[in-house]
């Protein structure tokens, strides 16, 4: 009597106590539900993460002083001073481009950061928080694209051409509704005319990357830090990202060439790279998502544990019907598979609703994040269920199908 | 037959030593004052219980080398029960009810609802077919227990005082209703403690201390019960 029987008479015993099925359904869809959801809500802030970091440019290696060697002492330099030695200079830039020595390694732009800048256009002021004079491979390392107008090119930089392109934050403070193209904008003393618009990437969870002032480096040690010969940084593009270990190697020990550095903890400068910012967050957020998934687990038992108790109570209160099945010719494998199929079709269903309720609440933003519903969850968490509605309901069904039918039927 | 309860000196003897042969066809009353072992004799004779020492004879089966399951399927097979608070299963209705033991048999559906439908029919329930046993009166429940006990077609109808709750009226139809089953040719069993009730029987055991203290025949085995062979001649062909 196992199939369609077992079924109806299963279903018809949840029927027979409709407020009590749904609450024990209730607590595996809860347990169901809340599985898919929060690792939706991991998933969906490690995705966040990883565009933001991505958005600083995917083969990004960023290249910068290292401030903390600087002045250290122990460290002997064989010529000149020790600040020398800790600067980014032409010379490093012109030995990574050396496609002979570095293979890996696409594009190198130097970066001069320009320190609290006051931009005014018509009266209106603002400071935007990075003022970048570089060269056009950066604009590909580092990932802007051009939404109006044009990018400055290498022509523009090699003619020191005084023109800027403007990160959006910029253009809404000083332009607002205003067409910025064209326009000249003052930058401390110094005429920049606009020649372009970024596209928005947002923010990169510590900055605004649209309050930008890119220009060409030439024009930018022109006018407002002086020709010093050093960089701030070098950005550096690798040619894939599958390259980007070799890329930071090659870089390193060129730079360690030059700098002259024979003990890398005494190294005077320092490389950043995406894929080992990625990694780092990829594993926090690995953890992340397994804790949430741990304790919408939990829940997943504790409502298992609501249809064991529930199954027992059902069982107890069916004595007489058990005695009176048995006494027509029940066997015990027909009041197991009863009872089984009983609290497998109440996982089951709840299961099933717990899917429906997850992927419904996975629509939502939940405290800023948008869920990414992990495709794996949702079989892993009804199957879970299912499995515990087995687990919790073979002990009360053993119980049932083990009464010796005269006892049972004497039971009132 | 004896039937021993509990060890030691707990021991509580229910049947003593009981000699009994019923035959097919028969209609016999047990009867017997509460304690006096006639339950215990009666769940023996259904196959719900084993005895201490001795033998059962089924159809020249001995039903002590059966495990739970085989003695399910003889119950199953040739038993029908009938007990005193109708035993139906509750929010089921009554072609439901009467269906379950067909279901356990593995009996196909369309056959099962057939044959089920048949035997209410049989005790005049057709057109309460859709009810649940809440919704029945006494008497109509009782008649459904007796078409579940019918249904499978068993060779033994065992009723434990199925009159025991309710009043003379329905009492008595439910009695002709099990007249009609003996007039059948089926073997019935009928425990009671109501002389009126047993006087419908064709024998009459006596049980009292686990012992047989009388066994009284009052009508042929072969034949009608004695009170349908007079009188109500029109039902026993119309069930026959």
């Amino acid at each position: 009597m196992i199939g369609p029987e077992a079924i109806r008479i299963a279903l018809q015993g949840l029927l027979a106590n409709r407020l009590r099925s749904a609450l024990t359904m209730l607590g595996i869809l809860i347990g169901v539900g809340a599985v898919i959801m929060l690792v939706a809500v991991g998933n969906g802030s490690s995705a966040a993460v990883q565009q933001q970091i991505q958005s600083l440019g995917t083969n990004r290696i960023t290249i910068m002083r290292n401030f903390g060697g600087f002045g250290s002492g122990g460290r002997r330099s064989t010529n000149g001073t020790q600040s020398r030695s800790s600067n980014l200079t032409a010379a490093d830039v012109t030995a990574l481009s050396d496609k002979s020595v570095a293979p890996d390694i696409k594009s190198v732009s130097p970066v001069a950061n320009v320190q609290s800048v006051t931009a005014s256009w018509q009266g209106a002021t603002y400071s935007p928080s990075q003022f970048v004079g570089t060269v056009p491979s950066y604009f590909e390392a580092a990932d802007y694209q051009i939404a109006a107008g044009r990018l400055f090119t290498s022509q523009d930089e090699q003619s020191h051409a005084r023109v800027v392109d403007l990160g959006q934050t910029v253009v809404a403070n000083l332009f607002g509704t205003a067409n910025p193209l064209g326009q000249f904008v003052k930058f401390n003393s110094t005429s920049f005319q606009v020649i372009g618009v970024l596209k928005s990437k947002g923010t990169n969870g510590v900055q605004d990357q649209d309050d930008v002032v890119l220009a060409p480096l030439s024009a930018v040690q022109d006018t407002l830090t002086g020709y010093t010969g050093t960089y701030d940084q070098i950005t550096v593009e690798a040619v894939s990202s599958g390259s980007m270990t070799s890329a930071t190697n090659e870089i390193t020990s060129i730079l360690d060439g030059t700098h002259k550095i024979t003990n890398a903890a005494n190294a005077d400068f320092r490389v950043l790279n995406q894929a080992t910012l990625l990694a780092a967050s990829t594993s926090t957020s690995s953890v992340f998502t397994t804790l949430l998934g741990a304790v919408a687990a939990i829940s997943l038992l504790v409502g298992g544990i609501g249809v064991m108790n529930i199954m027992l109570v059902t069982v107890t209160e069916r004595t007489r019907e058990i005695g009176i099945r048995k006494a027509i010719g029940a066997r015990k494998i027909d009041i197991l598979s009863q009872f089984l199929v009983e609290s497998v079709l109440l996982t089951m269903i709840g299961g099933l609703l717990g899917v429906g309720a997850g992927i419904v609440g996975s629509q939502f933003k939940v405290v800023g994040i948008q869920p990414v519903i992990a495709t794996y969850s949702i079989p892993l968490a009804f199957g879970v269920a299912v499995a515990v509605g087995l687990f919790f309901g073979i002990y009360p069904a053993n119980r049932a199908a083990k009464l010796r039918p005269i006892e049972a039927l004497r039971y009132e | 037959m004896t039937k021993v309860y509990g060890l030691g000196e707990v021991e509580v003897h229910a049947l003593r030593g009981i000699t009994l042969a019923i035959e097919r066809g028969d209609y016999v009353a047990i009867m017997g004052s509460s304690g006096s072992g006639k339950t215990t004799l009666m769940n023996i004779i259904g196959c719900l219980d084993m005895p201490t020492s001795g033998r059962y004879l089924l159809d020249g089966i001995d039903v002590r080398r059966f495990g739970d399951d085989q003695l399910s399927l003889i119950r199953n097979r040739k038993v029908g029960f009938v007990f005193q608070s109708y035993n139906l299963i509750p929010r089921t209705t009554a072609l439901q009810n009467v269906e379950l033991p067909l279901t356990y048999a593995g009996v196909p559906p369309r056959e099962r609802l057939e044959r089920a439908r048949a035997a209410l029919d049989g005790v005049g329930l057709a057109d309460r077919a859709d009810h649940e046993p809440s919704e029945l009166s006494g008497g109509q429940q009782q008649r459904v227990a007796i078409a579940r006990a019918m249904v499978g077609n068993p060779s033994l109808i065992l009723a434990d005082e199925p009159t025991g709750n309710l009043d003379s009226v329905s009492g008595d139809q439910i009695m002709e209703v099990v007249d009609r089953v003996n007039a059948e040719g089926r073997t019935v069993v009928l425990i009671t403690h109501e002389e009126h009730v047993a006087a419908r029987a064709k024998r009459v055991v006596r049980v009292a201390d686990g012992l047989v203290v009388s066994d009284e025949r009052r009508a042929p085995v072969a034949g009608a019960p004695p009170h349908l062979s007079g009188a109500d001649t029109g039902i026993v062909e119309a069930a026959s």
